[in-house]
């Protein structure tokens, strides 16, 4: 790909930083991974993908199917854009090589609220000038239906490069799901995804994310979202299937007054996962609000569960509620609830609890006549229900379904 | 019938309930008075079989079968129900899976939707279940899942404590329709236990025997508006002193 506008700043700072390790998370080798990857051909219609491909899609949510369920479609496998394609006027959905020849605008958006040389990791997207999805809605358009995105990684060793850009323009409602899907059930392979997402003026956006990767499988997303005035960003993420090694710790500026941002996160780690995620939440602006939630469960993995919310103007307030719960008899939960505040007048507060099942919450349920097994299943699920405020009840239903096909693997 | 005989009960090695004997009739309600401390709540999750309460001597038998070995959620199925004092909160359960797993598949959303209009409770069914709730609140709530569960034999453990006196109204038409009280006697199958404090309940439910108890054995057995009156008049102590000049004395 070819980034049009891409300043050459760009490039040298990330060759000053193709070497620079991450704050967290193992160090993954990039020298374990190949770049070069076999061609794809473009596909008119996604729906003719091969049942199998289109099986794993469905484990992170994608249907490709049912194109009346939704507004816009990207599909990237590997690091070709194999589609997209918008159902709605006023929503855009291409890929982000392509915007950058159709708008001269849109270099100005890259790398703003993601820093190119962050690490390792953001420095070989730049470098590898990797192509991912732009999706832009235009002023005070809305949808009902979501946008779906997927990236796929099929090919063995390969490293993912994505870069995708998220604009909300002024007074525009979009709403995105995302699944990322590994074609093989063990072969290694490398995710890196750099997300931007600009919700401006009294713009929302609901991002859902929904990870179904392989035990060999490492994964970096690298995400910012910058918030304007009045603006709302609402993201979903959920991993229920094993991974070797994710980092991630997506973060939120919320530059503008009254801007809200809402992180949810449901995980469970099995044995041989190892994760380290969590939100991260600046208000940075006069009576922003933000809310936390996490769920963290491991039947043998470790998760280090964080949050973190900093307060920076007047009348902000912000809440973080990091639960993890420990139902194997080896795995690890670590919370890491941080706040932290530079001024009178804000309220940050947080709760935390790692533990197992209550087992006084079992005997209350057994009492009503449900078995141990049946008291404890009900009891995960519940811990695993986490009411998302604003989200359309379709997607709502969506998730809901998405977290009831994986209780299976947890019970 | 329930039978209780000889029981005795120890929790974390401790015995809090020494040898105790009570039979309950088909139909019949029962009231357990007692201080503080006396072992009453103890008898009531031994009955109902907490695994933290364990049976040392004696046995409990229902409907003509020893259940002393058996588990909670069997004697649940078997047809015992309990209202908790202090139930706890489960984040993401909701009210309304509590009821539905009470109804055991046997009522649908309309029938969980009446007995939540029913017990005034109407706003709490999609909330975490005992979240947030009011003291008055719990007990409502706890009954509605007894009045889905339809227990044979109903234990409270003071379920009018914490509510105030427009709610005792409520909580005592329901406790009488769980305990069936307007069913003609010799048609009535549920059984009662019912520990109280005030006996502001006894002015609902239909209770013809009264025990008091005192640190972990049944002192007295009687009528339980008389006893009452005593331990109204006289507080506890009577009654222990009357119990204690009635045991043996040991040199």
């Amino acid at each position: 790909m070819s980034k049009v506008k891409a300043s050459k700043t760009y490039q040298e700072k990330a060759k000053a930083a193709a070497d620079k390790k991450a704050a967290l998370g193992e160090d993954i080798d990039l020298a374990k991974y190949t770049d070069e990857e076999d061609k794809l051909p473009y596909q008119t219609d996604p729906s003719g993908l091969p049942p199998e491909t289109k099986e794993k899609m469905l484990t992170a949510g994608v249907m490709l199917d049912d194109v009346s369920q939704r507004v816009g479609t990207y599909l990237q496998i590997d690091n070709t854009p194999v589609h997209f394609s918008a159902q709605q006027e006023g929503i855009e959905v291409m890929a982000l090589s392509q915007a950058l020849e159709k708008y001269d605008w849109v270099g100005d958006y890259l790398w703003k609220a993601v820093s190119v040389d962050a690490d390792k990791y953001t420095a070989n997207v730049e470098l590898n000038e990797g192509d991912g999805y732009f999706i832009r809605a235009l002023p005070r358009q809305k949808t009902v239906f979501p946008v779906q995105a997927c990236l796929y990684l099929a090919k063995s060793r390969l490293t993912q490069n994505a870069h995708n850009i998220i604009i909300a323009e002024e007074g525009s409602e979009l709403h995105i799901i995302t699944g990322c899907a590994v074609a093989s059930p063990g072969e290694p392979g490398l995710h890196i995804g750099v997300s931007e997402f600009y919700i401006k003026k009294g713009a929302k956006v609901t991002f859902t994310m929904i990870h179904s990767w392989n035990p060999e499988v490492a994964v970096r997303p690298r995400t910012t979202t910058i918030v304007e005035e009045g603006g709302l960003f609402l993201s979903n993420y959920l991993l229920m299937k094993p991974v070797r090694s994710l980092q991630m710790y997506p973060t939120a500026r919320c530059v503008g007054e009254n801007a809200t941002v809402r992180y949810n996160s449901i995980m469970v780690a099995g044995k041989g996962t190892n994760i380290d995620a969590g939100s991260r939440v600046f208000l940075d602006a006069k009576n922003t609000r933000t809310e936390i939630v996490s769920r963290a469960i491991t039947t043998g993995g470790n998760i280090a569960a964080r949050g973190y919310i900093e307060g920076n103007a007047v009348d902000v307030k912000g809440h973080l509620e990091c639960r993890g719960l420990i139902l194997g008899k080896t795995g690890t939960i670590h919370a890491v609830p941080e706040l932290k505040g530079t001024l009178a007048g804000i309220d940050l507060s947080h709760e935390a609890a790692v533990g197992k099942i209550a087992e006084e919450e079992v005997e209350y349920l057994m009492a009503r006549g449900l078995t141990r097994d049946e008291a404890t299943a009900a009891i995960v699920r519940g811990f695993l229900r986490v009411d998302i405020e604003g989200l359309p009840p379709l997607l709502a239903e969506e998730l809901k379904k998405a977290v009831e096909a994986s209780e299976k693997d947890v019970m | 019938m329930l039978e209780i005989k000889g029981l005795s009960v120890a929790v974390e090695d401790k015995e809090i309930i020494h040898d105790v004997n009570m039979t309950i009739q088909k139909g019949e309600t029962h009231v357990l008075f007692g201080p503080n401390g006396a072992g009453k709540s103890t008898l009531l999750m031994a009955i109902m079989g907490f695994p933290k309460y364990k049976v040392t001597h004696g046995s409990i038998r229902f409907k003509d079968k020893d259940i002393t070995g058996l588990s909670v959620d069997e004697r649940a199925r078997m047809g015992i129900g309990m209202s908790f004092q202090r139930p706890p909160v489960v984040r993401g359960v909701k009210t309304r899976d509590m009821v539905a797993a009470c109804l055991k598949g046997s009522g649908d959303g309309e029938e969980i939707e009446r007995l939540a209009k029913m017990t005034d409770l109407g706003d709490f069914l999609e909330r975490d279940i005992n979240y947030g709730f009011s003291g008055g609140e719990i007990k409502r709530s706890e009954l509605m899942q007894l009045l889905a569960q339809k227990p044979e034999l109903t234990l409270l453990d003071e379920p009018e404590s914490g509510v105030d006196l427009v709610n005792i109204a409520l909580i005592g038409e329901l406790m009488n329709n769980l305990l069936e009280k307007n069913c003609p006697i010799l048609e009535r199958r549920c059984m009662g236990l019912i520990i109280t404090h005030t006996g502001h309940i006894l002015d609902y439910v239909n209770a013809r025997t009264g025990y008091v108890m005192c640190d972990g054995t049944i002192g007295c057995v009687g009528d339980p508006h008389e006893m009452l009156a005593t331990i109204r008049e006289k507080g506890y102590n009577e009654c222990i002193k009357c119990y204690l000049g009635r045991l043996p004395i040991h040199e």
